[in-house]
């Protein structure tokens, strides 16, 4: 980390109030902002020590088990035709997903803020479960706000983050999915803020945050960047991945984002479809406006109402998206394409029957624009793909969307 | 003079503090919640906060948050809450208004044609929760143009070394938020506030009005005992509440119900002689 970029390179910001071009920021109300700038002066200071970046390098090695393999997905490739498809395979880290890779790091700065208690939202659970996971590991107790409609469709990493020694607090406002829990997470927040952090799983919220975040989750594309270096001697023509909120997506991106041979295509959840109500597209669909304390890309209704976000995938089930996704959305150097609920689905089981590997629900989304852009191209060209987490905790709910009775 | 400067000069002028009741717009329905509004002054309103209906207020417990939730359903829009301020200066012209809100229904309204329309409607002042000093300039020169308020909140958790920095844009009254936590859960002490507000007065001629947390007649007193206003909103929403029916609809009780509240609010407020 430390790192300085030139005037001219996208990987530059945010500035110092903490904006990608008019997108971030810091809209969180006084109580709070105390807290946000207390974060971000500790980061800042982690970040300029230079025992920081050492100790969470070991703990990504040695624990979460980095770096993932980039894996030549061969069969895949011959099945559907044209480019070379690669898997970053973040899906092997220990439990389960790129979370992780934020979570160490962020509670690494808990610690070196003083900070007693932990808290977390989570959609499909993967970061709930990541949270819980590095707090059994430091021993810091743990709150993990989740929707109920999630709790239902997520009963396994539920029980997961139980059984690590985390409360789980189902929320039944809104809709009861990832947005209403990170609501509810605030609110804990504004009502703990001298002893608590808020180890927030994706690229949004106020600053620091979706810096904070991407600069945790770019060890993603640091690592495939000289992985593929070593398979094939040069840079991805195209790298692809999954958005809800957008961390793994800027995980992957952010190193190559001053490549400029290299196209980037973010895929956002269109759940039934992009022209009905019932999808999570908030660049494709959506407008500015300000949730969660950043200025950004919303699913919102004519009067500044948010809208409800649907997708199969309850990890991309969220109205908004990171502030550095909307600002890469408007000088258009990354694509935004989207994935219906039925294809991620049936890119789900292509996965599993030609590579052996049952991807969730998210990264399914992202292979299933893979799918359709790799026949597009040359035999000879190279796909990166970001399988950010495995499976499992989707069987129940892909068992149901196929009539299958477990 | 504004009317927020006028009416805080006044009541000093009488030597006593300010209630301020808040309402949610269009809770439970619109004509509900127009009636309470044109009673609470009567009632001994001194100013008024309405609340905006927003889908994720993110400050609020849950009595705010379900209040909004029952106005959406009802069809509140920023457009309604307005024209519900305008239809009540047709009858008072004297009685401070001050919306409370979110950021986004403001910013799809767009910052200037809402600060133009609001003025014209006779709202008085804005608080936005979600608007920190550190994002205030987005919205600052179009209030200022317009002759809002732009009143800022001030939290435990500002210290002395940032006030300076959030009372800058103030004008109004400064809100203190009594508590770190959301709307409607716990109450601060009568020493924490003793603490809090000589603090923040060495900072600021402005009137200050404390919130969050302010819910019986005693501990309003308290609140104008140790500063210039209370501001009572959870407490009167639950009393509402209370006279609904399973559908959540207003019953025949629910304007007289809340009115009384701030009748007696008011009477222990005007005890207090400053």
């Amino acid at each position: 980390m430390n790192k300085s970029f030139g005037a001219n390179s996208l990987r530059s910001g945010p500035d110092e109030r903490g904006r990608f071009g008019e997108f971030g920021g810091r809209f969180v109300a006084e109580t709070l902002m105390p807290l946000i700038l207390e974060v971000e002066q500790a980061y800042n200071a982690a970040r300029a020590d230079p025992a920081f970046q050492p100790e969470l390098d070991a703990y990504l090695k040695n624990y979460v088990g980095r770096p993932s393999p980039l894996w030549f997905a061969e069969r895949l490739t011959r099945e559907i035709g044209g480019a070379k498809v690669y898997f970053k395979r973040d899906e092997l880290n220990h439990t389960g997903s790129h979370k992780i890779n934020s979570c160490m790091g962020q509670i690494l700065l808990a610690k070196r803020m003083g900070k007693t208690r932990i808290i977390a939202e989570t959609g499909a659970g993967q970061h709930g479960v990541a949270t819980a996971t590095v707090c059994a590991l430091f021993g810091l107790p743990c709150t993990v706000y989740m929707g109920a409609t999630d709790v239902a469709r997520q009963a396994p990493n539920v029980f997961r983050m139980k059984l690590l020694g985390a409360e789980v607090i189902p929320v039944t406002s809104g809709a009861s999915t990832l947005k209403d829990a990170m609501n509810e997470a605030l609110r804990d927040w504004v009502a703990n803020v001298r002893d608590t952090f808020y180890i927030i799983g994706t690229v949004a919220g106020p600053h620091p945050y979706p810096m904070m975040v991407r600069d945790f989750q770019s060890v993603i594309g640091e690592e495939t960047k000289v992985q593929l270096h070593e398979a094939e001697g040069r840079l991805p023509d195209v790298c692809v991945a999954a958005i809800g909120g957008g961390s793994n997506a800027m995980g992957l991106f952010h190193p190559f984002l001053d490549d400029r041979s290299v196209r980037l295509i973010g895929v956002e959840a269109a759940g039934h479809g992009l022209d009905t109500h019932a999808h999570a597209a908030s660049l494709s669909r959506g407008r500015p406006g300000v949730l969660h304390g950043n200025r950004t890309y919303l699913l919102q209704d004519d009067d500044g109402q948010i809208q409800e976000a649907h997708s199969i995938s309850a990890g991309l089930d969220y109205p908004g998206i990171g502030p550095e996704h909307s600002w890469l959305h408007e000088i258009k150097r990354v694509e935004y394409v989207a994935a219906t609920d039925t294809e991620a689905l049936d890119a789900f089981q292509l996965c599993t029957r030609t590579e052996g590997i049952i991807p969730a629900l998210e990264p399914a989304h992202a292979l299933a624009y893979v799918r359709k852009l790799a026949p597009t191209m040359a035999k000879d060209q190279i796909i990166v793909m970001n399988l950010c987490g495995r499976g499992d905790k989707d069987i129940f709910t892909v068992a149901d969307a196929l009539g299958v009775k477990l | 003079m504004s009317r927020i400067a006028a009416r805080f000069a006044a009541l000093k002028a009488e030597g006593r503090g300010a209630l301020i009741p808040f309402l949610e717009a269009w809770d439970p329905d619109a004509a509900t919640s127009m009636e309470i509004l044109r009673g609470m002054p009567a009632a001994g309103a001194d100013l008024i906060e309405i609340g905006c209906p927003f889908t994720d207020p993110m400050a609020d417990g849950p009595t705010v948050q379900l209040a909004g939730r029952r106005a959406l359903n009802s069809g509140a829009t920023m457009v309604h809450t307005l024209a519900m301020v305008s239809a009540f200066r047709t009858e008072n012209n004297e009685t401070p208004i001050v919306l409370m809100g979110y950021l986004n229904p403001i910013l799809s309204y767009g910052t200037t044609r809402f600060c133009t329309d609001a003025a014209a409607a006779g709202v008085d002042g804005l608080i936005i929760v979600d608007l920190p000093s550190e994002e205030a300039d987005l919205m600052a020169g179009d209030a200022k143009a317009n002759g809002l308020d732009l009143i800022r909140l001030v939290a435990p958790t500002t210290d002395d070394a940032r006030l300076p920095l959030v009372l800058a844009g103030s004008s109004g009254f400064v809100y203190y938020v009594s508590i770190t936590g959301i709307t409607g859960t716990r109450t601060a002490s009568a020493d924490e506030l003793a603490d809090a507000i000589p603090r923040i007065r060495k900072h600021t001629d402005l009137p200050i009005a404390i919130g969050f947390g302010v819910r019986s007649p005693a501990q309003a007193a308290a609140a104008v005992k140790a500063a210039d206003g209370a501001v009572v909103a959870s407490a009167l929403i639950d009393g509402m509440v209370a006279t609904l029916d399973a559908e959540g609809r207003a019953g025949p009780n629910s304007v007289r119900v809340v009115l009384d509240q701030v009748r007696a609010l008011a009477e222990a407020v005007r005890a207090v002689r400053k």
